[in-house]
């Protein structure tokens, strides 16, 4: 178990009703790798997300976390998983610090450790000025920023993100995009990144494209592409349409 | 595609085996159990107005209502009462459990909100199992009811309603029953209903029936003086149970009747609604996860 991979995808697949939105897919993060999910929209990349945060069961195949199978042990799996959805999802009545408090004790964090986790993780994300404030106040990239040192409480060691960067501005994404780097170099943090923002893949990042429910490719993102082709050019290349190509 | 996994796991050095901060035991549930509560409470406390137009709706009854129709609907002898009673002696257990009906049905409202808005992902990610984390938001939403049937009671104990000091405290574990059911029926109906906007429904189907066709408003023989049917149905009600049950505890009595089809709907309700949210068996399956995002 102790060399098991952060993440482990094998064979899933997820059907509503008799449409396949994942067909057998399989994917691996590897202990403190970061990963990039690429895909178009309707790829099936929240599906996917969904499937491994247990929001819904998958039909087929399996997912495990450090080697914790979620169809078995959910409870260990999920506890050693952080994840920021695409979707906002702080409550903005309530302050920075109320937010975070409630989701320690959703990870079963008493109050006194979680006091000081939250300390360290808003300094984490240059936010420590803020916690007293309502969620309402801080900008779009803030937010982001505390939905990170959330998703970091209970010290998860796989942190997914779904388009984390979405809407938001050069410099907010910026920051964002540094702050998950510097976590998966100085602490080792295993990732799986969704997006179709390219900027944010690293050449030597492994990579996995999904297109209509299915893995199209995968590797570094340096071997996706062709000699001389950008990754972007890649992933247009590998998602494209043969029946429009060929019209 | 079923070739192997690509990406490689690296060299960095991580302990093992891998560790996580919170606790799974027993007192980790209790941890997970009171935080829920607590952000219940916390926003129930940033909506001051939720909790004073809760009350408005219950004494705009008594003071208008229950005064016009004092004359009409006399109300006879009969238990817990043991003489003739006023109108709106009659009335105020009725209000008070309408209370938590609203309250229930507010509570489910404010899950298909956090559905729509994503925190429910946030909700339904913690390793706790679903059945803990509905029971978590089950319990916030009793105690948030109690305190508010409890200052409508304080109010209307100027109306010179004669209920005894025990009877107050007899109430307590009535009220909790009582909550406790109609906020597993709130559940329930969240993970059914699929949009905000589909709850004027749930007002006409679900609170209109059950408060009206009750004995929150009207002694039950004056409805079997005139319908039969219309009294089975007021007696399959559970809403009935629940009003019985409170109105009883407040003289001092005790329903068993009331007290087993409350216990009883409420064990039924909660399970069905924590297998209406179990993510492989239920509702939230077909529709495709807590946001209904299915494509």
């Amino acid at each position: 178990m102790s060399d098991a991979p952060a993440l482990a995808v094998a064979g899933v697949t997820h059907r509503f009703g008799s449409r396949a939105a994942l067909s057998d897919v399989s994917l691996e993060v590897g202990r403190g790798r970061f990963v990039a999910l690429l895909g178009p929209n309707g790829a099936g990349k929240t599906t996917l997300f969904s499937v491994i945060t247990r929001l819904y069961t998958h039909q087929d195949g399996r997912v495990a976390i450090f080697g914790h199978g979620l169809d078995r042990e959910p409870s260990r799996a999920l506890a050693r998983m952080g994840v920021v959805f695409q979707a906002r999802t702080l409550d903005t009545d309530l302050t920075v610090e109320q937010n975070l408090f409630y989701h320690a004790s959703l990870h079963g964090i008493a109050r006194r450790v979680a006091g000081a986790r939250i300390a360290v993780l808003l300094d984490r994300v240059g936010l420590a000025d803020r916690r007293a404030d309502k969620i309402r106040t801080l900008s779009g990239g803030q937010s982001r920023r505390i939905e990170i040192a959330r998703s970091l409480i209970h010290e998860p060691r796989l942190l997914l993100l779904d388009e984390p960067t979405v809407g938001l501005d050069l410099e907010s994404r910026a920051d964002i995009v540094a702050i998950v780097r510097a976590l998966v170099r100085e602490e080792g943090l295993s990732v799986l990144w969704a997006t179709h923002i390219f900027e944010e893949i690293e050449g030597d990042d492994d990579a996995v494209v999904l297109h209509k429910g299915r893995i199209v490719a995968r590797g570094t993102a340096g071997s996706i592409a062709r000699p001389g082709e950008t990754l972007e050019a890649a992933f247009r290349r590998l998602v494209a349409d043969p029946a429009r190509q060929a019209a | 595609m079923t070739t192997p996994p690509g990406p490689q796991a690296s060299a960095t050095p991580l302990e093992k085996p891998v560790p996580h901060l919170g606790r799974l035991d027993a007192v980790g549930y209790l941890i997970c159990l009171s935080g829920i509560v607590r952000r219940e409470l916390l926003r129930f406390f940033n909506q001051k107005e939720r909790f004073f137009s809760a009350l408005v709706r219950p004494l705009v009854w008594l003071f208008i209502f229950a005064a016009g129709f004092r004359n009409t609907l006399g109300v006879s002898i009969e238990p817990p009462y043991q003489t003739y009673v006023l109108y709106e002696v009659y009335v105020v257990p009725g209000l008070a459990v309408m209370i938590q009906l609203f309250n229930g049905m507010q509570s489910s409202l404010s899950m298909v909100y956090d559905r729509e808005v994503g925190s429910m992902k946030v909700l339904l990610t913690s390793p706790y199992p679903r059945w803990l984390l509905l029971l978590a938001k089950l319990v916030a939403g009793v105690t948030v009811s109690v305190v508010q049937a409890y200052a409508f009671l304080a109010i209307a104990y100027f109306w010179e309603l004669d209920i005894p000091a025990i009877g107050y405290l007899a109430a307590l574990p009535a009220f909790v029953a009582a909550g406790l059911m109609l906020g597993a029926i709130g559940l329930l109906l969240s993970s059914m209903v699929k949009q905000l906007e589909n709850f004027a429904s749930v007002m006409n189907f679900v609170i209109f029936p059950m408060f009206f066709a009750s004995s929150a408003l009207y002694p039950l023989w004056r409805i079997r003086e005139s319908s039969e049917t219309l009294y089975a149905i007021c007696m399959a009600n559970p809403f009935t149970h629940a009003v019985q049950l409170v109105r009883f505890a407040l003289y001092g009595q005790f329903d068993p009747l009331a007290c087993a089809v409350v216990v009883g709907t409420t064990l039924v309700v909660f399970t069905l609604a924590v297998i209406a949210y179990d993510p492989g068996r239920g509702i939230m399956a077909r529709r495709g996860g807590p946001a209904g995002e299915a494509p």
